[in-house]
């Protein structure tokens, strides 16, 4: 009886280790296994065995019913393993191919620079303020110190509508109508983006519709240094922290003293080169301390009050940024333009 | 303004600065220098010659044999091509070895079988613009004056020599237009003295005034006239130094006469003319307001109509010049003539623009009237061409000057105290700094008790009140020199409005939905200007457009971006989906603004998803250009405002086309646009739309507050309906919400059948209902009692049966 057994044990263990099915490894289970199985014959002659003998042959049997068990359940683990396996191998991609793509647009690079300015300044306290592109002669120039028979009207060409409104030819008009709102009240900081129009013939370098940005501060005591220091915060955001900036005399109607500002190349480093035309500078601004006539006719005491301005234009700003060589560009949204701009800085 | 570095020395000690140095300080306070010119850049090998004989080549027509002397032991061969050479001719010549602009080398050379051993040149050959060439030698080669040594340095003799700073003037720094201003801007920057041209001249004793005689009758206009008369004069060149000088300049020579006129002019910045005595047919000169109608033929030969707004110099009757602009043909020095009338005059800079537009006649008189000229110049001006006209062309000046003088010239007095000047600049500058500065600038000044008082010589008319003369304080200081600082003062918040903020949300969520941000053109043509607008109001137009293509303010933008979808579909790039957000412009009255408005559009043609290797390729239809403004409503909290009704627009295919109404008001469209236009901007499938940006930004939305998760669970209850086919889904939508009550909490569109197997002009459509109660766990009798009388009002309302 013991001899059989252990041949049963063996047996099953050799069915079991060849079987690779787990269908099959059932069957196994069921025919050692089962009520009907041999170790369950086998056990049915127990009742001959002497009373010494019985419970070492129950215990062998047992032993012998674990040991298959647990060779079933150690090949159903396996094969269960291998399935799995098989199952995922054939599930392979090649992660190579390329991905559903994902519609993506983008800002427009004007808007990407003004976005940018317009977050510097209200980081140091500026307002946007904006207003409309078609104008009263009266706030695009009179209110700038520029009245009807001023020389300086020459340098900018306008597309009137009528005698008294134009195509705004710059954004200062929006200057004019923020400190008018003030009632004479400082301080007004501000900085205005938008649309201008010039008559001027479309080429590379020219546009008749262009972007212009301004700032503006209106306040007790502000100081031309105070002007040159925003200005180069401003320049070593925009071009990098290694830029200076050099403030050169200039003229424009709306303010005294005016500058003219050159932030120093940021290609070359100053070196000189093609893109700054050997200088080692590149003029990137017009601005200068508010002109008193300016604020009287915005209601501010010009004895009290004291300002300053700056402006730009934004076309300019981006194409030395990103070294746009054709104005153009920015008016035809060609998509292989637009799509140079995706990244995120 | 150009200027000759050379001729600059003749007034301030340059000594130590060269022009490129120079050039650096000027722009450093406050001229900008725009270039430095080297005018003999590039030539060498170029000498004076003597044209020994001449005579045709042998082999060509158009060619000479000529044998030059150019200072060598022997004569050289020279064959030229140009007409007007001839024997007895001192030349310029290119002599073998030399280099010409372009670096053109010049060698031996054999032309049709003879040598050549150099080249004899013309002015435009040694790098002269052929603008400023005088005319006689505009078409062949120069000719030195006969006193000139031959073997000299060609382009040292023509003065060459020298360097050109070109100077950007601003408008205010009128003063820089004359050599003189520009003396003593250069001056003051160098801290050096400015020499003055001397003019002393001897008189001849016959008297100017029993020539002629002034009368100004417009003395608004021109409150200064002063005449000279020179008699005898004998016209021929002027000295070549005065040559080169000019066309440094940039002012071609003429005649001698001529050429002193404008010499003067550079020098002094006061524009001169020289009439022809003897062609005044009167000894009188009379200023005045032309008439209505008056003509006058001007020295460039044309006609002009003048009228009340014009200035004219005249003999008495007729118009013998356009004041400050330019002289009349009539009264031209010419090669004949003998006694010359010179004019030098103020002339108010109004009159002088008026007519300078109205004929677009720009002359270096011209721009110098309209910046204005120094009122203390008029007589010194006059004198020094007299002096000149005595040396250079033999005049014979007569003694005194006919004026006619009602000008008051006052310098202006402008005070600035030391405090405001260290306010404005944020300098600590003390009074002698100042002081300096004002001494430099040859201002006189006094103080009183921290004001200084400066009396601004009349050259400078540009300065008037204090901050002017900060200005000259800190420029001349050097703005580099200043230090930088931030303003102080009361904090202000630094924001964006609700609307600007939701404005770049928008802009973000459309760039992320796919739609690539287009800017374009506020202008555009009368046809496009007002179509797709969503208020057809006048649009507004230009007065003087510069095209019809840009004549007229845009009432929407679905055409500009028509077109920019047009360009890209040229370019191989027929699937793109672009959007803008601007202004568009609605009339009102004539001198009124028009009204502006901020609108919001897109358009999204061809492919709208493409993934080609895994089978997907989806066009751009209605529904998903619908879904991103859905999308886009969401984000702004007006959704459950929103309503899309079925409508037709021109333009818009009729039924693809919806009106975007918000609680109740049309604020835009969504649709295909029409096949005709798709048509006419060679577009595929093309879906657009307009919405006023305002209006969605500004729609009153309620503060946002936290909704709890539900936490009981809803039931969910499918419906198919079969309906006529023209009902709207979203009416039936409508329908179920309003009957579902408070419990049914979504609806959704789950299935659409329009198929073959339903009865003719019938559709299905199919409805998932979800209702809920955030308090408690509903029972199937509460739900089978709401969804029945869901099904209720959609059968009585919509005629709807439910489909078995």
């Amino acid at each position: 009886m013991q001899e059989r057994l252990k041949e049963l044990q063996t047996e099953a263990l050799e069915k079991i280790s060849q079987t690779s099915d787990l269908k099959e490894l059932n069957d196994i289970r069921v025919s050692y296994l089962g009520k009907k199985g041999p170790i369950t014959e086998v056990l049915k002659g127990m009742g001959k065995l002497s009373a010494e003998e019985r419970p070492k042959m129950g215990a062998l049997a047992n032993e012998v019913r674990d040991a298959i068990a647990a060779g079933i359940e150690e090949k159903q683990k396996h094969l269960e393993e291998a399935a799995v396996h098989e199952k995922l191998a054939a599930e392979k991609i090649d992660v190579t191919l390329p991905g559903r793509p994902v519609k993506t647009g983008n800002h427009h690079p004007l808007t990407r620079i003004i976005e940018e300015i317009e977050d510097l300044f209200i980081g140091m306290g500026y307002t946007v303020a904006e207003g409309p592109e078609v104008e009263k002669d009266y706030y695009n120039f009179e209110a700038l110190n520029l009245p009807k028979d001023h020389p300086a009207r020459d340098m900018q060409d306008s597309f009137y509508i009528t005698e008294e409104t134009l195509l705004r030819t710059q954004t200062s008009p929006v200057q004019a109508r923020t400190m008018e709102k003030h009632d004479g009240k400082g301080p007004v900081k501000i900085i205005c983006p938008g649309k201008v129009f010039r008559r001027d013939n479309d080429d590379a370098t020219h546009s008749h519709q262009f972007m212009q940005i301004e700032g503006l501060v209106v306040g007790e005591n502000i100081r031309m240094t105070d002007l040159k220091g925003t200005l180069e915060v401003f320049a070593k955001k925009l071009f990098g922290e290694d830029r200076e900036i050099r403030m050169r005399p200039s003229f424009f109607p709306f303010t005294e003293p005016s500058v003219e500002v050159d932030v120093s190349c940021f290609k070359c480093g100053g070196k000189g080169c093609n893109i700054c035309k050997k200088t080692g500078w590149i003029e990137i601004l017009g601005s200068g301390m508010v002109h008193p006539n300016v604020l009287e006719m915005s209601g501010f005491d010009s004895k009290k009050y004291s300002g300053f301005a700056f402006g730009m234009g934004v076309e300019r700003i981006a194409m030395l940024k990103y070294g746009v060589e054709d104005i153009r560009h920015f008016y035809t949204n060609d998509v292989r333009f637009l799509n140079n701009f995706q990244v995120h800085e | 303004m150009y200027v000759s570095y050379k001729w600059l020395q003749e007034y301030v000690d340059l000594s130590g600065v060269s022009p490129e140095e120079l050039a650096e300080k000027i722009t450093k306070s406050g001229i900008e220098v725009e270039g430095v010119e080297t005018l003999n850049e590039g030539i060498s090998g170029v000498v004076v010659g003597y044209v020994q004989e001449r005579e045709q080549h042998p082999n060509a027509d158009k060619l000479n044999k000529c044998l030059v002397d150019i200072g060598a032991e022997e004569p050289v061969q020279i064959i030229c091509g140009a007409a007007n050479v001839d024997k007895g001719q001192k030349v310029a010549v290119a002599t073998v070895g030399a280099v010409l602009p372009g670096n053109f080398k010049i060698k031996k050379a054999k032309l049709r079988g003879e040598e050549s051993h150099g080249m004899i040149c013309s002015l435009q050959e040694l790098g002269f613009e052929s603008k400023l060439v005088a005319k006689e030698f505009a078409e062949g080669i120069y000719n030195f004056p006969q006193d000139t040594e031959v073997g000299l340095d060609a382009l040292e003799q023509l003065h060459r020599d020298d360097q050109v700073l070109e100077l950007g003037l601003t408008p205010n720094r009128a003063d820089c237009l004359s050599m003189l201003g520009v003396a003593y801007e250069v001056a003051a920057i160098l801290g050096k003295e400015v020499k003055f041209p001397v003019s002393e001249v001897e008189t001849s004793s016959e008297k100017a005034a029993d020539y002629i005689q002034v009368t100004v009758d417009a003395k608004e206009d021109n409150p200064l006239y002063v005449a000279k008369v020179i008699k005898n004069v004998k016209i021929g060149p002027s000295p070549l130094w005065m040559q080169a000088r000019l066309t440094a300049a940039g002012i071609r020579p003429h005649n001698n006469v001529v050429d002193i006129t404008n010499y003067i002019l550079l020098e002094y910045g006061q524009p001169l003319h020289a009439f022809d005595y003897d062609r005044l047919d009167s000894k009188e000169i009379l200023v005045r307001r032309a008439k209505d109608g008056e003509e006058i033929i001007t020295l460039d030969d044309a006609k002009r109509k003048l009228t009340t707004d014009h200035l004219v110099i005249t003999n008495g009757e007729n118009p013998i010049a356009l004041a400050g602009v330019m002289g009349g043909a009539n009264s031209e020095v010419q090669a004949d003539t003998t006694n010359v009338l010179l004019e030098s005059a103020y002339f108010i800079g109004g009159p002088v623009r008026k007519a300078s537009r109205d004929h677009g006649l720009r002359s270096e008189a011209s721009a110098r009237y309209e910046k204005g000229v120094d009122p203390n110049r008029v007589r010194a001006a006059a004198e020094r061409a007299a002096q000149l006209l005595a040396e250079y062309a033999d005049g014979e000046v007569l003694e005194g000057s006919v004026e006619a003088d009602s000008l008051s010239v006052e310098p202006a007095v402008v005070s600035v105290t030391l405090e405001k000047i260290n306010r404005v600049l944020g300098t600590d500058l003390n009074m002698k700094d100042v002081e300096d500065i004002f001494s430099r600038l040859q201002f006189e000044t006094a103080t009183d008790n921290g004001t200084i008082i400066v009396t601004v010589p009349t050259r400078r008319g540009d300065i008037t009140i204090e901050e002017d003369l900060i200005e000259e304080v800190g420029r001349l200081f050097g703005y580099n020199n200043l230090a930088s600082t931030l303003p102080i003062g009361s904090a202000t918040p630094g924001h964006l409005t609700p609307y600007q903020n939701k404005r770049r949300m928008v802009r973000h969520y459309l760039e992320g939905a796919g739609l690539y941000q287009a800017v374009t053109y506020s202008l555009t043509n009368e046809s496009k200007a007002a179509q797709y607008a969503l208020e057809k109001r006048e649009p507004v137009r230009l007065a003087m457009p510069m095209s019809e293509d840009r004549s007229v303010l845009r009432l929407s933008i679905i055409p500009q971006l028509l077109e920019v979808l047009k360009y890209n579909t040229a370019r191989q790039n027929d699937s793109l989906a672009v959007y803008e957000t601007g202004a568009v412009f609605l009339a009102n009255g004539s001198d009124e603004l028009p009204e502006e408005r901020e609108h919001l559009a897109g358009a999204v043609t061809g492919l709208w998803h493409s993934h080609l290797w895994q089978g997907e390729k989806k066009p751009v239809d209605f529904f998903v250009v619908k879904g991103i403004l859905e999308g886009l409503f969401e984000k702004l909290g007006i959704s459950s405002a929103v309503e899309f009704r079925q409508s037709e627009k021109e333009g818009m295919h009729p039924g693809r086309t919806a009106e975007i109404y918000l609680s109740g008001t049309s604020v835009g469209f969504i649709g295909q646009t029409h096949p005709t236009v798709e048509k006419e901007y060679d577009l595929k499938e093309t879906y657009a739309f307009e919405l006023s940006l305002k209006a969605i930004l500004e729609a009153d939305v309620p503060p946002l507050q936290y909704v709890a998760i539900p936490r009981f669970p809803s039931i969910t209850r499918d419906i198919a309906l079969v309906v006529d086919k023209e009902k709207a889904a979203g009416e039936l939508e409508s329908i179920i919400k309003e009957a579902g009550g408070a419990l049914l909490k979504e609806v959704q569109v789950f299935d659409l059948y329009e198929g073959e197997r339903m009865e003719p002009g019938k559709k299905s459509i199919a409805f998932s209902l979800k209702y809920f109660d955030p308090d408690r766990t509903l029972t199937d009798e509460e739900v089978v009692k709401a969804h029945d009388i869901v099904l209720n009002a959609v059968k009585e309302k919509a005629g709807a049966v439910l489909r078995g």
